[in-house]
């Protein structure tokens, strides 16, 4: 721990840092928040391989197996069904709020997701996922919109720009937003499926009809 | 914010990470290491998002934040998938640590598997 509070304090008092640069261009960027600016303008790769790791971890978690859900009898608990009546809205409303303010203040697409997983994690405890998480085709479409969306503006934009996620000039903002909408959906999605520590337990009948998953 | 802040942040993030990485050590049981990988890992964006506010400007630099935000979302997958892990050594060997000796378990744990598939 001495080692690593000298290594701590050596370090420059002042750097120089990266916080003019990154200020000066703000009105390039499509976004007026600086680290929003940074997560999908100047640095969008870290993102875009971000989303990646997010889906690849969820593959790995699948690859185990099937997950467990709770198995009990939602009416059997009033108290936490009356409280999703109240909270899912707020969380979805919270969610796209976050995702909105995104552009100019705290929050976008890996906050606004954080909260749609908490909603699913929510939904699956309560036992009202149960026919969702069946359909596992939608699922797995909605987690790799993120990264399709994503991987799909950075190619149109490569051909036209030259450059990787280098956005036209006045079409970064719009850009940006349609990426973190797809990224809070395969984010929320992967969050909260992630709880389940496996693949989504199937039915009786649907486990003869499916095809072998596919996890490649 | 005057500097000896600064020096207390950056000693308390070498302190966090030190917890982190002794228990990650001492620790057997898995969902300890786990808990102890993150509180590593919360020393570290300590650190960054120390430097970020010691950075000068008006505004701390946006650079490190959105650093320790593509951090975090690591973070928690990689956390994801360990405790999917862990789950599963737990259903396969019965057991919440891994043994020293980890070939005869790990094979007799995969024949187990591949009976039971």
């Amino acid at each position: 721990m001495g080692a690593l509070s000298w290594a701590a304090l050596s370090l420059p008092a002042k750097p120089p840092g990266l916080a003019k640069a990154s200020l000066d261009r703000l009105g390039e960027s499509g976004v007026a928040h600086p680290v929003t600016a940074v997560l999908l303008n100047y640095r969008g790769y870290d993102t875009l391989l971000e989303v990646g790791v997010l889906l690849l971890a969820l593959a790995g978690a699948w690859s185990l197996g099937r997950g467990e859900q709770p198995a009990e009898n939602p009416q059997s608990r009033p108290l936490l069904l009356s409280l999703l009546r109240v909270l899912l809205p707020m969380l979805l409303l919270a969610a796209g709020h976050l995702l909105w303010i995104g552009a100019f203040a705290p929050g976008g697409a890996f906050q606004g997701g954080a909260l749609l997983g908490g909603a699913l994690v929510l939904l699956i405890l309560g036992g009202l996922a149960r026919r969702a998480l069946k359909r596992e085709r939608c699922l797995r479409a909605g987690l790799a919109l993120g990264v399709l969306v994503f991987a799909g503006i950075a190619a149109v934009t490569m051909a036209l720009t030259g450059g990787l996620l280098q956005y036209p000039p006045g079409a970064g903002g719009a850009l940006i937003l349609v990426i973190e909408t797809a990224a809070m959906v395969s984010i929320g999605l992967a969050l909260g499926l992630l709880y389940l520590g496996g693949q989504p337990p199937e039915g009786a009948r649907r486990s003869l009809l499916a095809t072998p998953p596919d996890h490649a | 914010m005057p500097d000896a802040d600064y020096r207390l942040y950056l000693m308390a993030s070498a302190a966090i990470f030190t917890i982190g990485f002794y228990s990650m050590l001492t620790q057997a049981h898995l969902l300890r290491r786990i808990m102890a990988f993150n509180v590593m890992g919360c020393g570290v964006f300590l650190l960054f998002i120390t430097l970020a506010a010691r950075a000068p400007g008006p505004v701390p630099d946006p650079v490190p934040h959105a650093m320790v935000l593509t951090g975090i979302v690591v973070s928690v997958c990689a956390t994801g998938l360990a405790l999917a892990l862990a789950g599963r050594v737990q259903t396969v060997t019965g057991k919440t640590e891994l043994e020293p000796g980890e070939d005869a378990g790990g094979r007799s744990g995969a024949a187990h598997h591949g009976s039971s598939a």
